[in-house]
Protein backbone atom coordinates (compact mmCIF):
# COMPACT_ATOMS: atom_id res chain seq x y z
CA UNK A 1 0.00 0.00 0.00
CA UNK A 2 1.22 3.54 -1.11
CA UNK A 3 2.17 5.49 2.19
CA UNK A 4 -0.55 8.25 2.51
CA UNK A 5 -2.75 10.72 4.46
CA UNK A 6 -6.14 10.00 4.04
CA UNK A 7 -7.89 13.34 3.87
CA UNK A 8 -10.80 12.92 6.36
CA UNK A 9 -11.87 16.70 6.13
CA UNK A 10 -9.99 18.78 4.07
CA UNK A 11 -9.95 22.38 6.12
CA UNK A 12 -11.18 25.67 4.23
CA UNK A 13 -8.08 25.68 2.20
CA UNK A 14 -5.18 23.59 2.12
CA UNK A 15 -2.92 23.00 -0.67
CA UNK A 16 0.70 21.48 -1.11
CA UNK A 17 2.86 24.05 -1.45
CA UNK A 18 6.58 24.04 -2.03
CA UNK A 19 9.23 27.00 -2.09
CA UNK A 20 7.22 28.46 -5.44
CA UNK A 21 7.33 28.05 -9.27
CA UNK A 22 10.22 30.29 -10.52
CA UNK A 23 10.93 31.21 -14.19
CA UNK A 24 7.67 30.99 -15.61
CA UNK A 25 6.07 34.64 -15.37
CA UNK A 26 7.09 35.38 -18.92
CA UNK A 27 4.33 32.78 -20.05
CA UNK A 28 1.66 33.95 -17.36
CA UNK A 29 2.27 31.13 -14.35
CA UNK A 30 2.66 33.08 -11.09
CA UNK A 31 5.12 31.87 -8.79
CA UNK A 32 2.87 30.16 -5.91
CA UNK A 33 4.49 28.91 -2.99
CA UNK A 34 3.62 29.70 1.14
CA UNK A 35 2.01 32.66 2.12
CA UNK A 36 4.54 32.31 5.23
CA UNK A 37 7.83 31.33 4.01
CA UNK A 38 9.11 31.53 7.58
CA UNK A 39 6.84 29.31 9.33
CA UNK A 40 7.27 26.91 6.17
CA UNK A 41 10.66 26.53 7.17
CA UNK A 42 9.89 26.21 10.65
CA UNK A 43 7.60 23.44 10.03
CA UNK A 44 10.45 21.81 7.78
CA UNK A 45 13.13 22.52 9.60
CA UNK A 46 11.03 20.34 12.72
CA UNK A 47 10.62 17.09 10.91
CA UNK A 48 14.46 17.13 9.57
CA UNK A 49 13.16 17.73 6.14
CA UNK A 50 15.87 20.22 3.90
CA UNK A 51 14.21 23.71 3.79
CA UNK A 52 12.39 23.16 -0.11
CA UNK A 53 10.62 20.13 1.10
CA UNK A 54 6.78 20.10 -0.22
CA UNK A 55 4.53 20.53 2.94
CA UNK A 56 0.43 21.23 3.50
CA UNK A 57 -0.60 25.16 3.66
CA UNK A 58 -3.88 25.55 5.58
CA UNK A 59 -6.19 28.83 5.45
CA UNK A 60 -8.08 29.71 8.56
CA UNK A 61 -8.80 25.75 9.47
CA UNK A 62 -6.94 23.03 9.13
CA UNK A 63 -8.09 19.48 7.80
CA UNK A 64 -8.38 16.18 9.65
CA UNK A 65 -6.01 13.29 8.57
CA UNK A 66 -5.29 10.13 9.13
CA UNK A 67 -2.37 7.91 8.71
CA UNK A 68 -2.02 5.22 5.92
CA UNK A 69 1.67 4.56 6.80
CA UNK A 70 3.63 3.05 8.74
CA UNK A 71 4.31 6.09 11.10
CA UNK A 72 4.60 9.47 10.00
CA UNK A 73 6.70 13.13 11.75
CA UNK A 74 4.76 15.88 11.44
CA UNK A 75 4.81 19.10 12.93
CA UNK A 76 2.92 22.50 12.73
CA UNK A 77 4.32 26.08 12.67
CA UNK A 78 2.66 29.70 11.81
CA UNK A 79 -0.31 29.77 14.13
CA UNK A 80 -1.30 29.28 17.93
CA UNK A 81 -3.39 26.13 17.32
CA UNK A 82 -2.21 22.37 17.73
CA UNK A 83 -2.47 19.29 16.25
CA UNK A 84 -5.49 17.37 18.12
CA UNK A 85 -4.15 13.67 17.81
CA UNK A 86 -7.99 12.02 18.07
CA UNK A 87 -7.39 8.31 18.44
CA UNK A 88 -5.89 6.07 21.47
CA UNK A 89 -3.74 8.45 23.16
CA UNK A 90 -5.59 11.28 22.60
CA UNK A 91 -3.75 14.56 23.06
CA UNK A 92 -2.65 17.81 21.63
CA UNK A 93 0.70 18.62 20.58
CA UNK A 94 1.33 22.49 20.64
CA UNK A 95 2.66 24.25 17.08
CA UNK A 96 6.28 24.44 17.02
CA UNK A 97 6.93 20.53 18.05
CA UNK A 98 7.17 16.96 15.94
CA UNK A 99 6.29 14.43 16.65
CA UNK A 100 5.74 10.75 15.33
CA UNK A 101 1.91 8.80 14.81
CA UNK A 102 1.37 5.38 13.66
CA UNK A 103 -1.14 3.46 11.15
CA UNK A 104 -4.73 4.70 11.40
CA UNK A 105 -3.94 7.72 13.96
CA UNK A 106 -6.28 10.90 13.38
CA UNK A 107 -5.61 14.23 14.06
CA UNK A 108 -7.19 17.59 13.37
CA UNK A 109 -6.09 21.01 13.27
CA UNK A 110 -8.93 22.99 14.04
CA UNK A 111 -9.14 27.13 13.91
CA UNK A 112 -5.91 28.68 13.03
CA UNK A 113 -7.04 31.51 15.58
CA UNK A 114 -4.07 34.31 14.92
CA UNK A 115 -3.24 33.48 11.66
CA UNK A 116 -4.17 33.08 8.33
CA UNK A 117 -2.21 30.29 7.32
CA UNK A 118 -0.19 27.35 8.91
CA UNK A 119 1.94 24.52 7.66
CA UNK A 120 1.98 21.10 8.41
CA UNK A 121 5.29 19.42 7.13
CA UNK A 122 5.71 15.40 7.26
CA UNK A 123 9.57 13.79 7.36
CA UNK A 124 10.16 13.17 3.96
CA UNK A 125 7.00 15.51 2.80
CA UNK A 126 4.41 14.68 -0.11
CA UNK A 127 5.08 12.70 -3.15
CA UNK A 128 3.25 15.02 -5.95
CA UNK A 129 4.96 15.22 -9.15
CA UNK A 130 6.87 18.28 -9.77
CA UNK A 131 5.42 20.61 -12.61
CA UNK A 132 6.91 23.14 -13.92
CA UNK A 133 9.95 22.52 -11.29
CA UNK A 134 7.63 22.43 -8.43
CA UNK A 135 4.71 20.94 -6.51
CA UNK A 136 2.96 23.99 -5.34
CA UNK A 137 -0.39 24.27 -6.16
CA UNK A 138 -1.79 26.78 -8.65
CA UNK A 139 -5.55 26.83 -8.33
CA UNK A 140 -6.70 28.98 -10.54
CA UNK A 141 -4.55 27.46 -13.53
CA UNK A 142 -5.18 23.76 -11.94
CA UNK A 143 -1.54 23.26 -11.64
CA UNK A 144 0.71 21.26 -9.33
CA UNK A 145 0.30 20.12 -5.72
CA UNK A 146 -2.86 17.38 -5.74
CA UNK A 147 -3.92 17.46 -9.39
CA UNK A 148 -3.78 21.12 -9.13
CA UNK A 149 -6.37 21.90 -6.19
CA UNK A 150 -6.89 21.40 -2.96
CA UNK A 151 -7.56 18.94 -0.53
CA UNK A 152 -10.80 17.07 -0.63
CA UNK A 153 -12.63 14.65 2.04
CA UNK A 154 -11.74 11.47 0.50
CA UNK A 155 -8.29 12.51 -1.07
CA UNK A 156 -4.72 10.53 -0.43
CA UNK A 157 -1.99 12.47 -0.31
CA UNK A 158 1.10 10.24 -1.25
CA UNK A 159 3.90 10.12 1.30
CA UNK A 160 7.47 10.02 0.27
CA UNK A 161 8.21 7.72 3.25
CA UNK A 162 6.46 4.54 4.90
CA UNK A 163 7.83 5.28 7.77
CA UNK A 164 9.29 7.75 10.39
CA UNK A 165 12.86 7.37 11.87
CA UNK A 166 12.96 6.52 15.27
CA UNK A 167 14.99 9.55 16.19
CA UNK A 168 13.72 11.81 19.26
CA UNK A 169 11.12 15.03 18.76
CA UNK A 170 11.90 18.21 17.80
CA UNK A 171 10.93 21.52 19.40
CA UNK A 172 11.34 25.58 18.23
CA UNK A 173 13.66 27.00 21.15
CA UNK A 174 10.67 28.76 21.97
CA UNK A 175 7.79 29.95 20.51
CA UNK A 176 8.13 32.31 17.48
CA UNK A 177 6.71 35.74 17.08
CA UNK A 178 4.43 35.93 14.23
CA UNK A 179 4.19 39.55 14.64
CA UNK A 180 0.74 39.99 14.17
CA UNK A 181 0.61 44.07 15.27
CA UNK A 182 4.09 45.16 13.38
CA UNK A 183 3.55 47.59 10.93
CA UNK A 184 4.26 46.35 7.40
CA UNK A 185 7.46 48.12 5.61
CA UNK A 186 6.96 48.92 1.99
CA UNK A 187 9.05 50.95 -0.97
CA UNK A 188 7.05 53.12 -2.64
CA UNK A 189 6.86 53.38 -6.54
CA UNK A 190 6.74 51.66 -8.84
CA UNK A 191 3.88 54.39 -9.69
CA UNK A 192 3.22 56.36 -6.78
CA UNK A 193 3.99 59.58 -9.05
CA UNK A 194 0.54 58.09 -10.28
CA UNK A 195 -0.94 59.56 -6.72
CA UNK A 196 -1.20 62.63 -5.16
CA UNK A 197 0.41 63.76 -2.47
CA UNK A 198 -2.31 63.30 -0.22
CA UNK A 199 -3.34 59.88 -1.23
CA UNK A 200 0.40 59.24 -0.58
CA UNK A 201 0.35 60.20 3.20
CA UNK A 202 -3.25 59.07 3.52
CA UNK A 203 -1.64 55.92 3.08
CA UNK A 204 1.11 55.95 4.76
CA UNK A 205 -0.63 57.46 8.00
CA UNK A 206 -3.68 55.37 8.38
CA UNK A 207 -5.28 52.29 9.68
CA UNK A 208 -6.48 49.65 7.02
CA UNK A 209 -8.01 46.94 7.77
CA UNK A 210 -7.65 43.07 5.64
CA UNK A 211 -11.15 42.61 4.24
CA UNK A 212 -13.15 39.01 4.05
CA UNK A 213 -11.70 39.16 0.24
CA UNK A 214 -8.55 37.68 1.03
CA UNK A 215 -7.06 35.07 -1.13
CA UNK A 216 -3.69 33.58 -2.23
CA UNK A 217 -4.06 35.99 -5.05
CA UNK A 218 -4.26 39.38 -2.91
CA UNK A 219 -5.32 40.77 0.31
CA UNK A 220 -8.14 43.82 -0.42
CA UNK A 221 -8.05 46.32 2.46
CA UNK A 222 -10.44 48.69 3.73
CA UNK A 223 -9.92 52.06 4.77
CA UNK A 224 -9.39 55.38 3.51
CA UNK A 225 -9.56 55.83 -0.13
CA UNK A 226 -6.70 56.71 -1.94
CA UNK A 227 -6.80 59.51 -4.94
CA UNK A 228 -4.89 58.82 -8.22
CA UNK A 229 -3.18 62.15 -9.90
CA UNK A 230 -3.54 60.19 -13.66
CA UNK A 231 -6.22 57.85 -13.91
CA UNK A 232 -6.53 54.49 -12.38
CA UNK A 233 -6.09 52.56 -15.42
CA UNK A 234 -1.93 52.43 -16.78
CA UNK A 235 -0.46 50.48 -19.53
CA UNK A 236 -0.35 46.83 -18.24
CA UNK A 237 2.90 45.86 -16.74
CA UNK A 238 4.22 43.15 -14.86
CA UNK A 239 3.88 42.44 -11.01
CA UNK A 240 5.52 41.24 -8.17
CA UNK A 241 4.76 39.65 -5.36
CA UNK A 242 3.36 42.58 -2.48
CA UNK A 243 3.13 45.37 -5.06
CA UNK A 244 -0.19 46.92 -3.59
CA UNK A 245 -2.67 48.13 -6.43
CA UNK A 246 -5.04 50.61 -6.01
CA UNK A 247 -8.24 50.53 -8.56
CA UNK A 248 -10.72 52.59 -9.30
CA UNK A 249 -12.47 52.40 -6.02
CA UNK A 250 -8.72 53.44 -4.28
CA UNK A 251 -9.07 50.60 -2.06
CA UNK A 252 -5.65 49.18 -2.18
CA UNK A 253 -5.58 45.38 -2.78
CA UNK A 254 -1.84 44.03 -2.12
CA UNK A 255 -0.86 41.18 -4.06
CA UNK A 256 0.02 37.71 -2.84
CA UNK A 257 1.85 34.78 -4.23
CA UNK A 258 -0.81 33.72 -6.58
CA UNK A 259 -0.81 36.79 -8.06
CA UNK A 260 -1.83 37.90 -12.29
CA UNK A 261 1.40 38.27 -13.54
CA UNK A 262 0.64 41.33 -15.45
CA UNK A 263 -2.09 44.51 -14.09
CA UNK A 264 -3.55 47.21 -15.13
CA UNK A 265 -3.69 49.28 -12.40
CA UNK A 266 -1.21 51.69 -10.92
CA UNK A 267 0.97 50.17 -7.93
CA UNK A 268 1.85 52.91 -5.20
CA UNK A 269 4.12 50.68 -3.02
CA UNK A 270 5.48 47.15 -3.05
CA UNK A 271 5.70 44.97 0.48
CA UNK A 272 9.55 44.12 1.50
CA UNK A 273 10.00 40.84 1.06
CA UNK A 274 10.99 40.17 4.83
CA UNK A 275 7.14 41.71 5.37
CA UNK A 276 5.38 39.39 2.68
CA UNK A 277 5.57 36.62 5.21
CA UNK A 278 4.01 39.21 8.36
CA UNK A 279 1.05 40.15 5.89
CA UNK A 280 0.44 36.58 4.69
CA UNK A 281 -0.21 35.79 8.47
CA UNK A 282 -2.36 39.07 8.80
CA UNK A 283 -6.34 37.41 9.05
CA UNK A 284 -9.31 39.55 7.71
CA UNK A 285 -10.55 42.15 9.95
CA UNK A 286 -6.83 42.94 11.63
CA UNK A 287 -5.76 46.17 11.28
CA UNK A 288 -2.40 46.94 8.83
CA UNK A 289 -0.24 50.35 8.89
CA UNK A 290 2.38 50.98 6.19
CA UNK A 291 5.80 52.56 6.58
CA UNK A 292 7.98 53.82 3.85
CA UNK A 293 11.66 52.25 4.05
CA UNK A 294 14.22 52.56 1.07
CA UNK A 295 15.40 49.61 -1.34
CA UNK A 296 18.76 49.33 0.52
CA UNK A 297 17.02 49.53 3.67
CA UNK A 298 14.56 46.90 2.39
CA UNK A 299 17.37 44.35 1.39
CA UNK A 300 19.40 44.56 4.31
CA UNK A 301 16.18 43.42 6.92
CA UNK A 302 15.55 40.92 4.39
CA UNK A 303 19.38 39.56 4.82
CA UNK A 304 19.24 40.23 8.75
CA UNK A 305 15.84 37.99 9.12
CA UNK A 306 17.47 35.18 7.32
CA UNK A 307 20.52 35.63 9.72
CA UNK A 308 17.75 35.35 12.08
CA UNK A 309 15.56 32.75 11.06
CA UNK A 310 18.79 30.31 10.19
CA UNK A 311 20.06 31.50 14.22
CA UNK A 312 16.95 30.49 15.22
CA UNK A 313 16.67 26.90 13.55
CA UNK A 314 20.25 26.31 14.63
CA UNK A 315 18.28 26.22 18.28
CA UNK A 316 16.07 23.91 17.20
CA UNK A 317 16.11 21.27 20.30
CA UNK B 1 15.83 57.63 -25.31
CA UNK B 2 14.77 57.84 -22.06
CA UNK B 3 14.52 54.75 -20.19
CA UNK B 4 13.41 55.03 -16.38
CA UNK B 5 14.65 52.55 -13.82
CA UNK B 6 11.43 51.68 -11.52
CA UNK B 7 11.58 50.49 -7.77
CA UNK B 8 9.32 47.16 -7.06
CA UNK B 9 10.42 46.47 -4.04
CA UNK B 10 13.77 44.69 -2.96
CA UNK B 11 12.65 41.90 -5.46
CA UNK B 12 12.49 43.62 -8.78
CA UNK B 13 13.75 46.09 -11.32
CA UNK B 14 11.36 47.47 -13.88
CA UNK B 15 13.48 49.03 -16.64
CA UNK B 16 10.37 51.09 -18.11
CA UNK B 17 11.29 51.94 -21.99
CA UNK B 18 7.68 54.39 -22.41
CA UNK B 19 4.07 54.44 -20.91
CA UNK B 20 2.28 53.80 -24.40
CA UNK B 21 2.01 50.35 -26.55
CA UNK B 22 4.34 50.56 -29.02
CA UNK B 23 5.86 48.18 -31.27
CA UNK B 24 9.14 49.70 -30.83
CA UNK B 25 8.96 49.80 -27.40
CA UNK B 26 8.06 46.12 -27.62
CA UNK B 27 11.09 45.62 -29.65
CA UNK B 28 13.41 47.39 -26.92
CA UNK B 29 12.41 45.24 -24.39
CA UNK B 30 12.51 42.01 -25.89
CA UNK B 31 15.63 43.03 -27.32
CA UNK B 32 16.88 43.44 -23.47
CA UNK B 33 14.76 40.69 -22.21
CA UNK B 34 16.97 38.37 -24.89
CA UNK B 35 20.18 40.29 -23.38
CA UNK B 36 19.66 39.78 -19.80
CA UNK B 37 18.96 36.15 -19.97
CA UNK B 38 22.48 35.55 -22.26
CA UNK B 39 24.30 37.33 -19.74
CA UNK B 40 23.09 35.20 -16.65
CA UNK B 41 23.73 38.45 -14.31
CA UNK B 42 24.25 36.86 -10.85
CA UNK B 43 21.09 36.99 -8.41
CA UNK B 44 18.64 37.26 -11.61
CA UNK B 45 15.88 35.02 -11.32
CA UNK B 46 13.87 35.64 -14.22
CA UNK B 47 12.60 38.06 -16.65
CA UNK B 48 9.22 39.19 -17.99
CA UNK B 49 8.62 41.06 -21.03
CA UNK B 50 5.65 43.36 -20.73
CA UNK B 51 4.40 45.89 -23.83
CA UNK B 52 6.22 48.51 -22.40
CA UNK B 53 8.48 47.49 -19.52
CA UNK B 54 10.99 44.38 -18.81
CA UNK B 55 10.81 43.26 -15.19
CA UNK B 56 13.93 41.92 -13.85
CA UNK B 57 12.95 39.78 -11.05
CA UNK B 58 15.85 39.09 -8.03
CA UNK B 59 17.26 37.45 -5.07
CA UNK B 60 17.51 40.50 -3.13
CA UNK B 61 20.62 37.38 -0.74
CA UNK B 62 22.53 37.20 -3.70
CA UNK B 63 22.33 40.43 -5.61
CA UNK B 64 20.94 44.12 -4.37
CA UNK B 65 18.60 46.14 -6.85
CA UNK B 66 21.67 49.19 -7.18
CA UNK B 67 24.15 46.53 -8.56
CA UNK B 68 21.58 44.93 -10.77
CA UNK B 69 20.45 48.52 -12.17
CA UNK B 70 23.67 49.35 -13.20
CA UNK B 71 24.65 45.50 -14.47
CA UNK B 72 21.17 46.30 -16.94
CA UNK B 73 21.97 49.88 -18.20
CA UNK B 74 25.67 48.91 -18.97
CA UNK B 75 23.93 46.13 -21.20
CA UNK B 76 21.34 48.80 -22.46
CA UNK B 77 24.64 50.75 -23.59
CA UNK B 78 26.75 48.27 -24.27
CA UNK B 79 24.97 45.02 -25.25
CA UNK B 80 24.94 43.71 -28.72
CA UNK B 81 21.61 42.14 -28.89
CA UNK B 82 20.49 41.35 -32.95
CA UNK B 83 17.37 40.92 -32.63
CA UNK B 84 16.05 37.70 -31.91
CA UNK B 85 14.56 35.64 -34.84
CA UNK B 86 10.71 34.78 -33.96
CA UNK B 87 8.39 32.09 -35.06
CA UNK B 88 5.39 33.20 -37.34
CA UNK B 89 2.36 30.64 -36.41
CA UNK B 90 -0.50 29.86 -38.97
CA UNK B 91 -3.43 29.72 -36.11
CA UNK B 92 -6.89 27.62 -37.79
CA UNK B 93 -9.41 30.09 -36.18
CA UNK B 94 -13.42 28.97 -36.79
CA UNK B 95 -15.31 32.46 -37.29
CA UNK B 96 -19.02 30.91 -38.25
CA UNK B 97 -21.75 32.17 -36.35
CA UNK B 98 -21.68 29.02 -34.13
CA UNK B 99 -18.14 29.53 -32.69
CA UNK B 100 -18.26 33.05 -33.34
CA UNK B 101 -20.94 34.82 -30.76
CA UNK B 102 -19.95 37.75 -30.72
CA UNK B 103 -19.28 38.83 -34.22
CA UNK B 104 -22.55 39.82 -35.64
CA UNK B 105 -21.81 42.33 -32.76
CA UNK B 106 -18.68 43.72 -33.79
CA UNK B 107 -19.70 44.09 -37.51
CA UNK B 108 -23.15 45.99 -36.37
CA UNK B 109 -20.54 48.26 -33.77
CA UNK B 110 -17.74 48.70 -36.68
CA UNK B 111 -20.20 49.37 -40.08
CA UNK B 112 -18.94 46.49 -41.56
CA UNK B 113 -20.22 42.89 -43.13
CA UNK B 114 -19.05 39.76 -40.62
CA UNK B 115 -17.02 39.13 -43.73
CA UNK B 116 -15.33 42.53 -43.76
CA UNK B 117 -14.74 41.68 -39.82
CA UNK B 118 -13.16 38.17 -40.65
CA UNK B 119 -11.39 39.06 -43.52
CA UNK B 120 -9.58 42.34 -41.50
CA UNK B 121 -8.50 40.17 -38.57
CA UNK B 122 -7.42 36.80 -40.26
CA UNK B 123 -5.37 36.68 -43.90
CA UNK B 124 -4.91 40.44 -43.82
CA UNK B 125 -3.21 40.87 -40.46
CA UNK B 126 0.30 39.83 -39.24
CA UNK B 127 -0.07 40.33 -35.42
CA UNK B 128 3.28 40.83 -32.81
CA UNK B 129 3.19 38.51 -29.50
CA UNK B 130 3.17 41.49 -26.99
CA UNK B 131 3.35 39.61 -23.80
CA UNK B 132 1.91 36.41 -22.26
CA UNK B 133 0.11 36.80 -19.28
CA UNK B 134 -2.75 37.55 -17.11
CA UNK B 135 -3.16 33.65 -16.99
CA UNK B 136 -1.36 31.53 -18.20
CA UNK B 137 -0.38 31.29 -21.66
CA UNK B 138 -2.83 34.38 -23.03
CA UNK B 139 -0.89 35.92 -25.70
CA UNK B 140 -1.80 40.21 -26.28
CA UNK B 141 -1.46 40.60 -29.66
CA UNK B 142 -1.47 43.60 -32.30
CA UNK B 143 -1.82 45.42 -33.77
CA UNK B 144 -5.53 45.16 -34.81
CA UNK B 145 -6.53 47.08 -38.07
CA UNK B 146 -8.21 50.13 -37.19
CA UNK B 147 -11.58 49.44 -38.35
CA UNK B 148 -11.86 46.77 -35.53
CA UNK B 149 -10.73 48.84 -32.71
CA UNK B 150 -13.36 48.57 -30.19
CA UNK B 151 -13.69 49.08 -25.96
CA UNK B 152 -14.27 46.15 -23.95
CA UNK B 153 -17.57 44.80 -23.76
CA UNK B 154 -19.64 47.08 -21.25
CA UNK B 155 -20.62 43.47 -19.58
CA UNK B 156 -17.62 40.92 -18.86
CA UNK B 157 -18.75 37.46 -19.16
CA UNK B 158 -18.13 34.67 -16.35
CA UNK B 159 -17.08 31.95 -18.24
CA UNK B 160 -15.32 32.29 -21.64
CA UNK B 161 -14.72 29.00 -22.87
CA UNK B 162 -11.03 28.19 -24.31
CA UNK B 163 -9.87 28.63 -27.96
CA UNK B 164 -11.80 31.40 -27.85
CA UNK B 165 -9.88 34.43 -30.34
CA UNK B 166 -11.18 37.75 -29.30
CA UNK B 167 -10.66 41.28 -29.67
CA UNK B 168 -10.40 44.54 -27.68
CA UNK B 169 -8.81 48.21 -27.62
CA UNK B 170 -6.24 47.46 -30.60
CA UNK B 171 -5.38 43.61 -29.40
CA UNK B 172 -6.39 40.23 -30.16
CA UNK B 173 -5.74 37.38 -27.98
CA UNK B 174 -6.82 33.67 -27.36
CA UNK B 175 -8.39 32.64 -24.31
CA UNK B 176 -5.98 29.65 -23.47
CA UNK B 177 -8.50 28.49 -20.44
CA UNK B 178 -11.93 28.98 -19.65
CA UNK B 179 -12.12 32.11 -17.53
CA UNK B 180 -14.05 35.49 -16.92
CA UNK B 181 -13.59 37.76 -19.68
CA UNK B 182 -14.55 40.77 -21.11
CA UNK B 183 -13.50 40.63 -24.57
CA UNK B 184 -15.44 40.26 -27.88
CA UNK B 185 -15.59 36.91 -28.98
CA UNK B 186 -15.10 36.51 -33.35
CA UNK B 187 -13.84 33.12 -33.56
CA UNK B 188 -12.62 29.89 -31.73
CA UNK B 189 -9.69 28.65 -32.26
CA UNK B 190 -9.35 24.31 -32.31
CA UNK B 191 -5.19 24.80 -30.90
CA UNK B 192 -4.80 24.30 -27.46
CA UNK B 193 -2.51 27.50 -26.49
CA UNK B 194 -1.27 26.31 -23.07
CA UNK B 195 -0.25 22.27 -22.59
CA UNK B 196 1.58 20.95 -19.46
CA UNK B 197 2.82 18.05 -21.17
CA UNK B 198 4.78 20.95 -23.16
CA UNK B 199 8.09 21.33 -22.32
CA UNK B 200 7.41 24.87 -23.07
CA UNK B 201 3.94 25.15 -22.00
CA UNK B 202 2.63 28.06 -24.02
CA UNK B 203 2.52 28.02 -27.75
CA UNK B 204 3.40 31.39 -28.38
CA UNK B 205 6.44 33.77 -26.71
CA UNK B 206 6.90 37.70 -26.31
CA UNK B 207 8.33 38.43 -29.69
CA UNK B 208 6.45 35.61 -31.86
CA UNK B 209 3.95 36.44 -35.13
CA UNK B 210 0.34 35.13 -35.43
CA UNK B 211 -1.52 35.25 -38.21
CA UNK B 212 -5.13 33.47 -38.57
CA UNK B 213 -5.97 31.30 -41.19
CA UNK B 214 -10.01 31.15 -41.16
CA UNK B 215 -11.31 27.40 -41.67
CA UNK B 216 -15.09 25.83 -41.59
CA UNK B 217 -16.40 24.07 -38.89
CA UNK B 218 -16.04 20.77 -40.54
CA UNK B 219 -12.03 21.56 -40.72
CA UNK B 220 -12.62 23.28 -37.23
CA UNK B 221 -13.94 19.75 -36.09
CA UNK B 222 -11.10 17.68 -37.52
CA UNK B 223 -8.26 19.57 -36.15
CA UNK B 224 -9.88 19.80 -32.94
CA UNK B 225 -10.19 15.50 -33.29
CA UNK B 226 -6.31 15.89 -34.16
CA UNK B 227 -5.23 18.16 -31.48
CA UNK B 228 -7.07 15.95 -28.98
CA UNK B 229 -5.16 12.44 -30.70
CA UNK B 230 -1.80 14.58 -30.19
CA UNK B 231 -2.07 14.28 -34.09
CA UNK B 232 -1.76 17.77 -35.04
CA UNK B 233 1.16 20.60 -35.10
CA UNK B 234 0.37 24.41 -35.47
CA UNK B 235 1.91 25.41 -38.89
CA UNK B 236 4.57 28.08 -38.32
CA UNK B 237 8.20 28.90 -39.82
CA UNK B 238 11.15 31.37 -38.63
CA UNK B 239 11.07 34.67 -39.83
CA UNK B 240 13.89 37.06 -39.50
CA UNK B 241 13.35 39.79 -37.27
Amino acid sequence: MIPALEVIAPGLHTTVQDRGRIGYQDIGVPPSGPLDRISFNLANALVGNPPATPALEMLLQGPTLKVIAESVRIALAGCSAGIEIRSGNARTIPAGRSVRLVRDEVFRIGALRDSVCAYLAIEGGPDVPLVLGSASTYVRGAIGGLQGRRLQAGDSVPLKLAGADGRDEHALPRQFDLALDQSIRVVLGPQVDHFTDGAVKTFLSSEYTVSTQADRMGYRLAGPALVHAKGYDIVSDGIVTGAIQVPGSGLPIVLMVDHQTIGGYPKIATVISADIPVIGRRKPGRSIRFVAVGMHEAEQLRKDQEAAISEFISRIV
Amino acid sequence: MNVRFLPAGDTAVIVEFGERIDRLLSDRVLRLSTLVRAANLPGVVETVPTFRTLMVYYDPLATDGASLSAALENLLDNGRGAAQPATLWRIPACYAASHAPDLAVVAQHTGLSTAEVVRLHSASTRYHVYMVGFVPGFPYMGDLPAPLVLPRRADPRVRVPAGSVAIATNMTAIYPQESPGGWHLIGTTPVRLFDLRRPRPALLSPGDAVRFEPVTVREFDAIRAAVAADAYQVPCETIAP
